[in-house]
């Protein structure tokens, strides 16, 4: 079947078969292997891309469910080579070691800015908890969140089209 | 400086030591990492392995016709197969042999029985389904404690002459000097301590892409290794492949903890794979493969005793260890210490005596021992000692802080010979267990404690004090499969001055090629951003047995040290030419040298790497070029230490444990990058929180694994992790170089003992002395009740 979708904000279109997940499509077919692949149940969220703005699992996602979508990997955080301050507040911070799981808690950080750009250290622990860090034990991840916010420029980066949120 | 190099918000750039952000990071916060499963290969072909439904069953049958007929399937391949070619079995690193492909039985539930190659990943599953094996049903072992009962099946009949479960007998210490102690000691503590099965689970799992050149036949293995020069002599062992036909790289790898360390059948089947039909052919586990086959870590089952003076004096610690291995013993630990380090069970203690007896057995589990960052079996001794010590201050009804403190190694003693052979390096143990009382408020802590038990309330303050060995090893004692654990490193200056160091040891996530080159920076005054470190490629690093057991530091560190100092030396002898003076009157300020007492008269490094490469002649006897290898053989391990403070509540209507600090106070000797420690230090708390409180792979009484998925075996995340409170004190290694110690693995052993001390403090209402792990809500709530039994 065909699928047609949005991807970092490039139109993509293209032949797959009806059961391909959708980490498959974006790593194998795309080739955009920023996003990772954990567990297959959903527990880990290194697959975690944002469809239409929302953290998804793409482990448990069927390439054909995100057509018509808009969706965006860790690949369209930097936009015309500025990083996002998310990306910028991990590397400041150690949020990462081995990086296997960054993508995915970068993008679940991202949605979370986008609709709370002050959160609370409770809050940003809730939000990321779907996602499991084997490295960093989480509160660098944490402080790499808290320094995101705090440098976020005034239009908000990272939403597929780099508009304003 | 390149584009990506990440920039502090400080001006601060350390040349050598101190804090700087990572040079890996750049890449991997642009998903621009470059993992195994992202590598494609053009006509690149997928594997996957049919796994045995059963843990001890006979092969009866198999009918692949179905599977080979699938239209998109290359090859289908069984145990019968591979054993036409020699290559059925394959030495574990503890010299057993394990099946790369079951030929006659099935010893474990998801042990490898075929495999299938297919043009894509979905078709390659597809086709297991279409295998069909008649299995004829074995009663399983499966409780460690009946391996050795007279009517068990033996699991391993492929051995010679095998008639039982029987792997090894080890013994350290003086058991009659022991003995004599624990009859005369005013107070003896018995306890059953059982470290369960856990798995260290990196979020990458294992996987590997081989590519046979068919005519030089020159293999290429990307693989998710943490040694990859010893893979590829064991390759060369196994496969026959001439060992310079061999290139394995690792390339980035997402966590490792240990699980990295053995070859999986999997990796061999690729292999083969590739030879025979020709293709690349990608082998990638999933995640239920990783938690049932690979690498588990723990399973000792460990009858603790501790003799002391009624005063709280320690004079013994005696143990007798259970030790389940699974079908294989697949430990990875040097050969002569089958029970890794687990001698250093006497902990940080100043005793009279110790003794420990081990039985190692086979079970119907998968194989494994040595993983999730233990330091060779280190985080058993370290839990079976500060839990027994916690057993006593129980008895004695005395602070476990005070009890600790009476009985510490004092700095005097050092270098400190343990009653089981160890040589501590240097330690000084009381100012980090004090810092880490004051960080916590310890008696305040206590005094709300009290307070709230006054109320019914379950708070509980927990304390680990360790001593960790790592850095394996010297030579004269530690190989594995008789390769000498000494890495080797090789430093180029270029002309302009920038350099080039080669690493034998590879990061899974540590940071090397930051912490490597603020190293060679120190040495040689080089900025951290003009040193490029290469690791993880068999062709373009020197050997090495790659990084395990906290040893990157410790060795590899130290051969990057020296072989700067050596690159060094040979600079300021053609620096002593430049100047035109002798080299005993040049000073050395770090980048630079100068003539004594005329600091003008100097020479960059730069100056001298072009110097050493450009025209003109160079002082008697120097050939040009500036560069050196070197292999170094640590003296000895090193012995990093640390306090751990944990404050668990618990809630008494649901026995649900919250965590509600954690205060950590290491100690790796001198540090190199401070950042990246506490990245180290965090990392493994988490996992003692998760080993203390959540994780265990446990089997049912048919074998069947229960911990196959991140449903069923639960890792913590950032819900059950608090806010960590580190600090440090600095205790150098006196024969390291840079007097660096190590830092990878010492929280994971030191965190589980603080976690379960904490919980069964907050117990001790209900007359609690002890508890086994994982401490689940279920599990308290039963221990609450009277009912705690054991998890294995």
């Amino acid at each position: 079947m065909q699928v047609d979708m949005t991807v970092n904000g490039q139109e993509v279109s293209e032949e797959i078969e009806p059961r391909h997940l959708l980490v498959h499509f974006i790593r194998d077919q795309l080739g955009l292997t920023g996003t990772h692949w954990g567990c297959d149940t959903s527990n880990c969220g290194t697959c975690v891309v944002l469809i239409d703005g929302e953290p998804v699992k793409s482990c448990t996602t069927l390439a054909a469910m995100a057509g018509g979508h808009d969706v965006q990997t860790v690949e369209g955080m930097e936009v015309d080579g500025e990083l996002d301050p998310v990306q910028e507040g991990f590397m400041q911070c150690h949020g990462l070691q081995c990086g296997f799981c960054t993508p995915g808690m970068m993008l679940t950080a991202r949605a979370l800015l986008n609709n709370d750009p002050n959160p609370t250290e409770e809050v940003i622990r809730e939000a990321i908890s779907g996602q499991i860090c084997r490295c960093t034990g989480y509160s660098t991840i944490v402080r790499s969140i808290q320094w995101a916010a705090a440098h976020e420029s005034a239009v908000t980066v990272g939403t597929s089209n780099g508009s304003a949120s | 400086m390149t584009a990506t190099e990440p920039q502090a918000e400080t001006d601060e750039r350390p040349i050598g030591f101190g804090r700087l952000l990572r040079k890996e990071d750049p890449r991997l916060i642009r998903g621009m990492g470059n993992f195994v499963d992202d590598i494609q290969l053009p006509g690149m072909l997928h594997l996957a392995i049919l796994r045995s439904p059963m843990a001890h069953a006979r092969i009866v049958s198999i009918d692949k016709s179905a599977a080979e007929a699938h239209p998109k399937v290359v090859a289908v391949i069984t145990g019968e197969d591979l054993a036409a070619q020699g290559l059925a079995w394959m030495p574990t690193l503890s010299n057993d042999v394990q099946a790369v492909l079951a030929t006659d039985k099935v010893r474990f539930q998801h042990q490898e029985v075929a495999f299938v190659v297919a043009e894509d990943r979905y078709s390659a599953r597809d086709a297991l389904e279409l295998i069909i094996v008649d299995y004829e049903w074995i009663d399983p072992v499966i409780d460690v404690r009946k391996a050795m009962d007279a009517d068990t099946p033996v699991i391993r009949d492929d051995l010679d002459d095998k008639t039982d479960n029987h792997i090894f007998d080890w013994e350290t210490g003086d058991a009659a000097e022991t003995e004599a102690i624990f009859a005369s000691a005013d107070v003896v503590v018995s306890e059953e301590i059982i470290y369960p099965r856990v798995h260290p689970a990196p979020m990458e799992t294992c996987g590997c892409v081989a590519d046979v050149e068919r005519v030089s036949g020159q293999l290429t293995l990307w693989s998710t290794t943490q040694a990859p020069h010893a893979h590829r002599t064991v390759y060369a062992l196994v496969a026959g492949l001439p060992e310079h036909k061999i290139r394995v790289i690792a390339p980035d790898i997402g966590g490792g903890f240990g699980n990295k360390v053995p070859i999986y059948p999997g990796y061999v089947c690729a292999i083969v794979a590739s030879l025979v039909i020709g293709k690349p052919v990608k082998w990638m586990e999933d995640r239920t493969e990783n938690l049932v086959s690979t690498g588990f870590a723990r399973d000792y089952v460990m009858q603790g005793e501790i003799a002391a003076t009624k005063e709280g004096k320690i004079l013994a610690v005696r143990t007798n260890v259970l030790a389940d291995h699974g079908a294989f013993n697949g430990v990875a630990a040097p050969v002569k210490y089958p029970a890794g380090f687990f001698g250093v069970f006497t902990g940080s203690y100043d005793l009279e005596a110790a003794y420990c007896k081990m039985q190692a057995v086979y079970t119907n589990k998968a194989p494994g021992g040595v993983a999730y960052a233990c330091s060779f079996r280190i985080t058993e001794a370290v839990y079976l000692v500060e839990r027994i010590v916690d057993c006593l201050a129980y008895e004695l009804d005395m602070d476990p802080a005070e009890l600790r403190l009476k009985n510490f190694i004092q700095p005097d003693q050092f270098p400190y010979e343990t009653k089981t052979g160890w040589v501590y390096d240097s330690g000084d143990y009381e100012p980090a267990m004090r810092k880490a009382m004051e960080m916590a408020g310890y008696d305040e802590l206590r005094r709300e404690q009290a307070e709230k038990r006054e109320k019914g309330e379950l708070m509980g303050i927990g304390l680990a004090f360790f001593t960790e060995a790592v850095g394996a090893g010297p030579r004269k004692d530690m190989d594995i499969l008789g390769l000498g654990m000494a890495d080797g490193c090789e430093l180029r200056i270029h002309p302009t001055g920038k350099a080039v160091v080669r690493l034998s040891v590879k990061t899974q996530g540590q940071g090397h090629e930051t912490t490597f080159a603020q190293i060679v920076a120190e040495e040689i005054g080089i900025p951290p951003e003009d040193i490029e470190v290469i690791h993880g490629d068999t062709d373009n690093t020197p050997f090495g047995l790659g990084t395990y057991g906290s040893r990157s530091t410790p060795v590899s560190g130290a051969a990057a040290a020296l072989v700067t100092r050596k690159v060094r030396d040979k600079a300021q002898i053609i620096a002593s030419g430049m100047l035109e003076v002798s080299v005993a009157d040049l000073e050395w300020n770090k980048g630079s040298f100068s003539v004594k007492g005329d600091p003008e008269k100097s020479v960059t490094i730069q100056d001298i790497a072009m110097k050493a490469h450009g025209a003109g002649d160079l002082p008697d006897g120097i050939e040009g070029g500036l560069e050196a290898q070197i292999c170094y053989n640590p003296e000895n391990l090193t012995y990093p230490f640390g306090a751990y403070i944990c404050v668990v509540d618990i809630d008494p209507g649901t026995a649900v444990v919250k965590v509600r600090r954690f205060i950590a106070v290491d100690d790796c000797g001198t540090q190199i990058n401070p950042m990246i420690i506490e990245g180290q230090v965090h990392g493994g708390l988490a996992d003692g929180v998760g080993m203390a409180m959540m994780e265990m792979i446990s089997f049912d009484e048919d074998g069947n694994c229960l911990g196959g998925s991140l449903m069923d075996y639960l890792i913590p995340t950032a819900l059950e992790t608090p806010d960590w409170e580190t600090g440090h004190t600095v205790t150098p290694s006196p024969h390291h170089p840079i007097g660096a110690k190590g830092i990878g693995e010492s929280a994971t052993v030191g965190s589980p003992p603080a976690v379960v001390n904490a919980i069964v403090d907050a117990l001790k209402p209900y007359g609690i002395r002890h508890a086994d792990m994982p401490l689940t809500p279920s599990r308290v709530w039963e221990t609450m009740q009277g009912n705690h039994t054991p998890p294995i």
